[in-house]
């Protein structure tokens, strides 16, 4: 798909972007998008996970919602937050040392953030708070960057800077394969992409 | 004790983080990921400050702020995702300015405010 940056901030560019700004559900239609021949992304699928709003639910009103998808966040955010620090408590860190217990927590959200995604943005059309549940609430706080960024400080800091590079590096990679890989085998074995629904999202 | 401040933390941390990431989203029209990049500093910044004044915050506290708050408001999920997304919908530059500001910045962010709370701590007491 062809796909066109839009830094200029020309608002007409990029007809996703009445989708991808989170503008609230029932707010009225953003106004002349044209839905012209420009490629964009995939309205579905903006860079933001959390970009496209949930979708109004009728049973309840806006408010209600919104305070219905910040609980289930928290939640959410909660039970991945006791993953990752009972893993601290597991495993916990030897200050100097490679910190392997942030690498594997960072790690293996990413894959499951790869396969989450593919698997509720491409395949499902799932409850409105499945996806800030589990993306949102356990994965975003499961893994963590400003520890990665922290420990790598303190490596720095202790006289290990060579640990510290390999640490920044090694996690960046790791994540981005395990991200890209978990998404690319979830596409694999799940088979085709369905055609869309008319009027989805 | 502690997992119950971790628990605290985190239920203010991870629905801060969506708020503040749909706030900078709905304010910009350029694909790169601001939200995602914008809270991760931030709570770069808010771990290093408590990192630096370690000893002068009592454990409880800090589990709140460190483990809980700051980590589930930070995300390494989402910035991994969203660098695949640029990537795989041909922004490839986006891509790798996101990852590689991302982690300059945060380790900048990171020593900065580490020295600025040893010197707060240093301050006080």
């Amino acid at each position: 798909m062809p796909f066109r940056s839009n830094p200029s901030g020309d608002p007409s560019g990029d007809p996703s972007r009445s989708e991808a700004t989170g503008l609230a559900p029932d707010a009225p239609a953003a106004p002349a998008a044209p839905a012209g021949p420009v490629g964009a992304l995939d309205p579905v699928d903006p860079i933001d996970p959390d970009a496209a709003p949930p979708p109004p639910d009728p049973a309840h009103p806006h408010r209600t919602q919104q305070a219905r998808t910040l609980l289930v966040i928290a939640l959410g955010g909660a039970l991945g937050a006791s993953a990752r620090y009972g893993a601290t408590l597991l495993w916990p860190y030897t200050p100097g040392a490679f910190p392997w217990t942030t690498f594997w927590v960072n790690v293996t959200g990413c894959a499951a953030m790869g396969l989450l995604m593919v698997v509720l943005t491409e395949r499902l059309r799932p409850h409105p708070l499945v996806r800030p549940f589990l993306g949102t609430g356990i994965l975003g706080g499961y893994t963590t960057f400003s520890t990665y960024a922290l420990d790598a400080r303190g490596l720095f800091d202790g006289g290990r800077p060579g640990t510290a590079l390999l640490y920044l590096a090694a996690t960046l990679a790791a994540a981005m394969a395990a991200v890209t890989g978990a998404a690319a085998l979830t596409r694999l074995v799940l088979g085709p992409r369905p055609a869309r629904a008319e009027g989805g999202a | 004790m502690n997992w119950l401040m971790v628990v605290l933390g985190a239920l203010a941390g991870a629905p801060l983080r969506y708020l503040a990431d749909r706030a900078v989203q709905s304010r910009h029209e350029s694909v790169f990921p601001w939200g995602t990049f914008g809270v991760n500093l931030a709570a770069c910044a808010g771990l290093g400050l408590l990192t630096g004044a370690a000893t002068a915050v009592p454990q409880p506290l800090g589990a709140l702020l460190g483990p809980g708050f700051c980590a589930a408001l930070s995300t390494y999920s989402t910035f991994s995702y969203e660098t695949l997304r640029l990537a795989e919908s041909g922004a490839r530059r986006y891509a790798a300015a996101n990852a590689l500001l991302s982690v300059l910045a945060g380790l900048g962010i990171a020593a900065l405010t580490t020295a600025l709370g040893q010197a707060l701590a240093g301050a006080l007491g």
